[in-house]
């Protein structure tokens, strides 16, 4: 297999209606997502021959791709389900990448959908990470907790503070008031981050993502079937994973993580560098996700992230327009699949509302972090 | 501390260790003894980090056998709880949670007691207490005196 890069694209995209959602169910969800997706591309369900879903938390019955793919009436000769927590929109489409390229499929739909921002009566187990028992004992229970070890290690490093996280949230903030479909539109100043209470202190509750219920897809396929779609499609240029831990207990670090060789690999396929990037689409589960990802994706130097996020250089109109759609902190946390769709939706051009379309957007990078700062995934993407 | 409702009456889960893991009874039963103890690989001699496995992490032996750890170490990282997300906790925020790194290698998650949450910093040198609670006893952390 030599270098994939450029022979697959995006054909289609969706996302549902996000925030609270009381009418749908996680498997609802799904299939509204399924339905917006085969709209977008222009196909019917049967054309779909490979379909790959999230696992999700609430709903916890095995196998969910096969159970979603039956709701739907597909008959696919490739399907799986990914449990890589953020990680895992990235993850499914690579993992559609990879069954074309081998293949055992043609058009391959990934879907990921949530229902975490209003309870959804499941006869089902939640499913947990499993370490509970080593952690609740003493207190922890909280991937906030998580992070804010991450965030007083960046602070006592590199002279990081409450404040530089700030810039983070309000950039992410005044991205979601310019999106239709973003659940906090009520602009955000540093002084309403630095007034917000302690969560689990160093992070405030500004420093946090949203509960959300809602979901994203995109269609994969070959480049060359890619021309018989309606919609402009999307390159796939580079991937890249790293999963450097699983527990904080065996991390060899918690301020440079995953997505330093995850994003190697993808700059490495793609044969780009960051200063080629014309956007960024991070994961920010919490502020300091996104500045320790800017500085292991190269967009400045370790440490450096509290100076790079400031004077307007992560919005839109900057140097790096990030979270260009308001991010789980202020849009709605899918776990990353809308970063994934937005990124698709940039790079077609003419989708998002113009005031937040990145100007002549032709490359864009996608990260995807997981689980207790532990699993990454990388994208990069761009315009056909 | 048992299966009890939180402040909106969801039910909620223990929050006591589960004894009966196979690899990580004799850690619990050698805490009862105020013994804090760690698996060490008898093929290469190297230690074993937290939670307890069935084989080393650096050669895969499952040959091991606990040794006694000197029972201090160094604050890595630490936060303060200001929220509880559990009612066994709601009386005790804010609270103290670290990464303590025993100065023979492994980490253990636990908490800095003896010490408000906001006098705790990175690399404070810190020795283990027991606190013996009913069926099991947890290590925690104070700063060395």
């Amino acid at each position: 297999m030599g270098n994939i890069s450029g022979r697959y694209a995006i054909v289609g995209v969706a996302e549902t209606k996000v925030g609270k959602r009381p009418d749908a169910s996680t498997h609802s969800l799904h299939l509204e997502c399924i339905k917006a997706c085969l709209d977008d591309a222009g196909i019917k369900a049967s054309a779909v021959d490979g379909f790959i879903t999230n696992q999700p938390l609430n709903d916890a019955h095995r196998s969910y791709a096969v159970r979603m793919a039956n709701m739907a009436r597909m008959s696919p000769t490739f399907a799986t389900d990914l449990a890589l927590g953020g990680a895992t929109p990235i993850a499914m489409v690579q993992h559609a990448v990879m069954a074309i390229e081998a293949g055992m499929a043609n058009t391959v739909m990934c879907v990921h959908a949530r229902k975490r921002g209003t309870p959804d009566p499941s006869p089902g187990h939640p499913i947990r990470h499993g370490d509970e028992h080593w952690e609740e004992p003493w207190g922890h229970f909280s991937a906030v907790a998580n992070h804010a070890f991450a965030a007083q290690r960046h602070m006592h490093d590199f002279g990081t503070t409450s404040e530089d996280l700030a810039h983070v949230a309000v950039a992410t903030r005044k991205h979601a008031c310019l999106n239709k479909n973003a659940t906090m539109r009520k602009p955000m100043t540093i002084a309403d981050h630095q007034a917000s209470r302690f969560i689990v202190a160093p992070l405030r509750l500004f420093d946090c993502a949203l509960e959300s219920d809602g979901g994203g897809a995109v269609l994969v396929t070959s480049a060359e079937r890619a021309r018989d779609f309606p919609k402009r499609p999307v390159a796939i240029l580079g991937m890249g994973q790293h999963h450097p831990h699983f527990s904080l207990l065996d991390a060899p670090s918690l301020t440079t993580l995953g997505g330093k060789k995850s994003s190697e690999r993808a700059y490495q396929m793609a044969g780009v560098a960051p200063k080629d990037m014309n956007f960024a689409e991070i994961y920010d589960c919490f502020t300091i996700t996104t500045m320790i990802t800017l500085e292991d994706y190269g967009f400045c130097k370790k440490g450096e992230g509290k100076d790079f996020v400031k004077n307007g250089r992560i919005e839109i109109g900057g140097q790096l327009p990030v979270n260009t759609h308001g991010g789980l902190l202020s849009q709605a946390h899918i776990e990353g699949m809308l970063h994934v769709t937005e990124a698709a939706r940039q790079l077609r051009g003419n989708e998002v509302e113009p005031e937040r379309q990145v100007r002549d957007a032709k490359v864009g990078i996608v990260s995807g972090h997981g689980g207790s700062l532990c699993m990454h995934a990388s994208l990069i993407l761009g315009a056909l | 501390m048992s299966d009890t409702k939180d402040s909106r009456g969801r039910a909620v889960r223990k929050v006591e260790p589960f004894l009966e893991e196979l690899e990580a009874k004799p850690f619990w039963a050698n805490l009862r003894e105020h013994k804090l103890t760690v698996q060490c690989c008898n093929a290469c001699g190297k230690l074993f980090t937290y939670p307890p496995q069935g084989s080393c992490p650096h050669c895969l032996s499952p040959d091991y056998k606990w040794v006694q750890l000197g029972g201090q170490g160094k604050v890595y990282s630490f936060v303060t709880y200001c929220r509880a997300w559990h009612p066994a906790y709601e009386d005790k925020v804010p609270y103290n949670v670290s990464l303590v790194d025993l100065d023979e290698g492994p980490r253990l998650l636990s908490n800095v007691i003896d010490c408000p949450p906001d006098r705790v910093t990175i690399g404070m040198p810190v020795e283990v207490v027991y606190e013996d609670n009913d069926g099991y006893t947890l290590p925690k952390f104070r700063p060395l005196k």
